[in-house]
């Protein structure tokens, strides 16, 4: 299943590219413009070829990300997908309240995240070990917030706050706190979990 | 050297503009490069301080700088391409008193009382416990008084267009021309072949100009009655009896206030952008605008567009209804593209006919503009994709390859190729004196912009956010020192074209253009003998 990291890393290659050829296009065009010898386009771009274009991409890019993002049907159908799992986070006064201290998710498991804030808009988003983001959504206060997402990779996951909340939610944080696992690894954080409850 | 007293009161208060807001703007970067200097260290300064300031950048950067400079052009241009005088000049002049005095305000909310709930003010953030009445006052009458100048400047200037006006010219097929349905109607007879096509009224400049004032009078209006609110909670505040924030709904409130603030960003700085990017084609070229009708139709068409885009930024609210964010965040967004692809379009083919034609610094900053748009404005249609904005939303790709590519090297380029042009028609013909330091401008400012946000848009695609500090967290630190080598050049940039401009009208003839000074004593020749 393509994740976001996939999408990412193939967006950078992408992007890349069509700086290159935009800035290539400018210059060629600038060289044309000011050449002394008039210089006659070997391509010529209608109008109206160009309005399709155009057309076609804007509307394009939705429509591929559609069929090829498998998180954009969870989220417009997530009010009918039956998930494995489901996790109530609030957040109030710039501290996230997780109902476990590790959330562990099996993998191929699909969850539903419930945020609620108690005062100030915040964001849920989540990230791996190295930076890269796997999702977020905007946490508002009085409105529903729920994101299903399913979990296919075992992997360390920390939560951080994606919306600026006031100076004292700049750097808002909960390192580790989604583990995804299988077999005996699984195990093994379920009997962590236990234990930190008893402890507490 | 400037002459200030062979100036017109048109020109005078034009050049007022333009000097407030290139001084706003070397605060604006100036501001931005202590950010980056805290992102680099991520231990500079305190949270309070960091997010003050980033309160503050944008504000200045767009009502300081931004606005000023297109108000001071359009005061210029639009009597001078109608041929009319100014409805008000005193208004003129009230218009960038109110709009530097209210941007000070606001910077200084920041400066000395840490207001810092942002640019954008999510409820209930402001009138809540985290800033004091004070912060929030001051940031309220700050921003009363921008959008106070706002409304002065569109009252004004429609009083040019329509009220000195030629009592032959009909008041209705005046309005239809400056909405743009004239075009329409021209598309019309030349497709259907039923009648003949007629010359508008207004030229296609002074089109746009009203067209992007209608968004700039529905911004002012959101983001001037919000900031009354804000005046109303801070004065109870300041009374020891502050009022419940309960009474307004946040996600109603942000679909408001992005409605609002999107005009700006999407509405009329497009499509001002647009009728700037027409009238320097024709100048440059000196030929007419290629596919005139359409150029008025799509105008038309953007204003209907930017009433209906700001769906966009609530994609990730989960509590917005998917309707809305299927049409108003995707599909309606996505039109943005075609109707500033039909702005370069046209601008290009314009300049085309004219070949071959010298590279003169308006040529050359007008291509740069063109070129910023054309790589942020797709930049802003992958990310207004339900699947993209699930992973983009708030990271530095948003303000990065977005926000900062358009507004830095598009708006910014385009603003430079218009101050190019106008600088003698403002100054009674002073040249700049160095070429050189012009095309350093145009070099450093271009390399440094395209860099600095397609490194920003890098850091995002790695999951840096755009508003959340690392303290002890060096996961970007190599992209934030690239992007600070980046956001020197454009310091650079700015540097070269303050001095060239300075050294071009002389310390005397700038201040004068705020306050009269005494004449220079001139040395007296000794009487010879004979």
């Amino acid at each position: 299943m393509i994740d976001s990291s996939n999408v990412l890393n193939l967006m950078k290659v992408v992007y890349v590219i069509y700086v290159a050829i935009v800035i290539s296009m400018v210059g060629i065009y600038t060289f044309g413009l000011t050449r002394e010898t008039k210089i006659v386009p070997k391509i010529k771009i209608p109008f109206y070829g160009w309005i399709g274009l155009l057309v076609f991409v804007g509307v394009g890019i939705h429509i591929m990300t559609y069929n090829m993002i498998p998180w954009v049907k969870w989220d417009l159908n997530r009010d009918k997908i039956k998930v494995d799992k489901e996790f109530n986070i609030s957040i109030a006064d710039y501290k996230f309240t997780l109902p476990e201290k590790t959330l562990v998710i099996e993998e191929g498991q699909t969850v539903s995240f419930n945020l609620k804030s108690k005062d100030y808009t915040y964001g849920f988003g989540l990230f791996r070990e190295n930076g890269s983001i796997v999702f977020q959504m905007q946490v508002v206060p009085g409105s529903t917030n729920n994101l299903v997402w399913k979990f296919d990779k075992p992997g360390k996951y920390s939560i951080r706050s994606t919306e600026y909340s006031g100076p004292r939610g700049g750097n808002l944080l909960v390192k580790n706190a989604v583990a995804v696992a299988s077999g005996p690894a699984l195990a093994q954080l379920i009997l962590e979990n236990k234990m930190q409850n008893k402890t507490n | 050297m400037l002459q200030v007293s062979n100036l017109t009161p048109l020109q005078r208060v034009a050049l007022r503009f333009a000097v407030i807001s290139l001084i706003f703007y070397g605060v604006t970067i100036l501001e931005g490069m202590l950010m980056r200097a805290h992102q680099i260290n991520y231990d500079l300064m305190d949270p309070d301080h960091y997010f003050a300031i980033m309160g503050a950048h944008p504000m200045v950067g767009i009502f300081g700088s931004s606005f000023m400079l297109v108000f001071g052009a359009f005061y210029f241009l639009v009597p001078t391409l109608t041929n009319k005088t100014i409805y008000s000049q005193r208004l003129a002049e009230l218009t960038w008193i109110l709009m530097a005095a209210g941007t000070a305000i606001v910077w200084l909310s920041g400066f000395l009382f840490r207001y810092a709930a942002l640019y954008t003010n999510y409820w209930p953030l402001p009138v809540s416990k985290e800033f004091s009445p004070y912060a929030l006052g001051s940031f309220a009458i700050g921003n009363i008084l921008i959008m106070s100048g706002v409304f002065i400047f569109c009252y004004n200037l429609f009083g040019t267009i329509f009220h000195k006006r030629d009592e032959k010219e009909p008041l209705g097929p005046m309005l239809m021309s400056a909405l743009g349905i004239d075009g329409f109607i021209n598309i019309y007879r030349k497709l259907t072949k039923k009648g003949v096509e007629k010359e508008p009224i207004m030229p296609l400049p002074i089109v746009a100009i009203f067209r992007g004032s209608l968004d700039t009078i529905l911004d002012a209006l959101v983001l001037g009655g919000i900031s009354v609110i804000f005046l109303y909670h801070a004065a109870y505040s300041f009374m020891g009896m502050p009022l419940s924030a309960e009474w307004f709904d946040a996600l109603i409130y942000k679909n408001i206030y992005w409605w609002g603030l999107d005009l700006i960003a999407d509405g009329l700085v497009l499509i001002y952008v647009a009728g700037t990017w027409y009238l320097l084609a024709t100048i440059i070229s000196g030929k007419p605008l290629y596919m005139q009708n359409i150029a008025r139709a799509a105008l038309l068409v953007e204003l209907v567009v930017s009433w209906n885009v700001w769906g966009h930024h609530l994609l990730s609210d989960q509590g917005q209804p998917n309707l809305m964010k299927i049409v108003s965040g995707e599909m309606v967004t996505a039109f943005e593209l075609v109707t500033m692809g039909i702005a370069v379009f046209i601008t290009l083919k314009t300049l085309w006919q004219a070949r071959p034609l010298k590279m003169t610094p308006q040529l050359k900053f007008l291509l740069g503009g063109i070129l910023g748009f054309s790589l942020g404005v797709p930049a802003g249609i992958i990310q207004a994709d339900l699947g993209m904005n699930r992973i983009l939303h708030n990271t530095q790709w948003v303000i990065g390859a977005h926000a900062h590519m358009q507004l830095l090297v598009g708006l910014g380029m385009t603003l430079y190729a218009a101050l190019y042009t106008l600088f003698p028609m403002l100054t009674n013909d002073v040249k700049l004196k160095s070429n050189a330091l012009t095309n350093f401008h145009f070099w450093a400012h271009l390399i440094g912009g395209i860099g600095m946000a397609m490194v920003m848009g890098f850091a995002g695609m790695d999951g840096m956010l755009r508003r959340t500090i690392y303290p002890g967290d060096a996961t970007y630190k190599t992209e934030m020192i690239v992007a600070a080598f980046f956001g020197s050049l454009m310091i650079l940039a700015y540097l070269a074209m303050m001095y060239n401009i300075i050294n071009s009208i002389g310390i005397r003839g700038l201040i004068e253009i705020f306050v009269k000074l005494p004449a220079p004593k001139t040395k007296t020749e000794p009487a010879i003998q004979t």
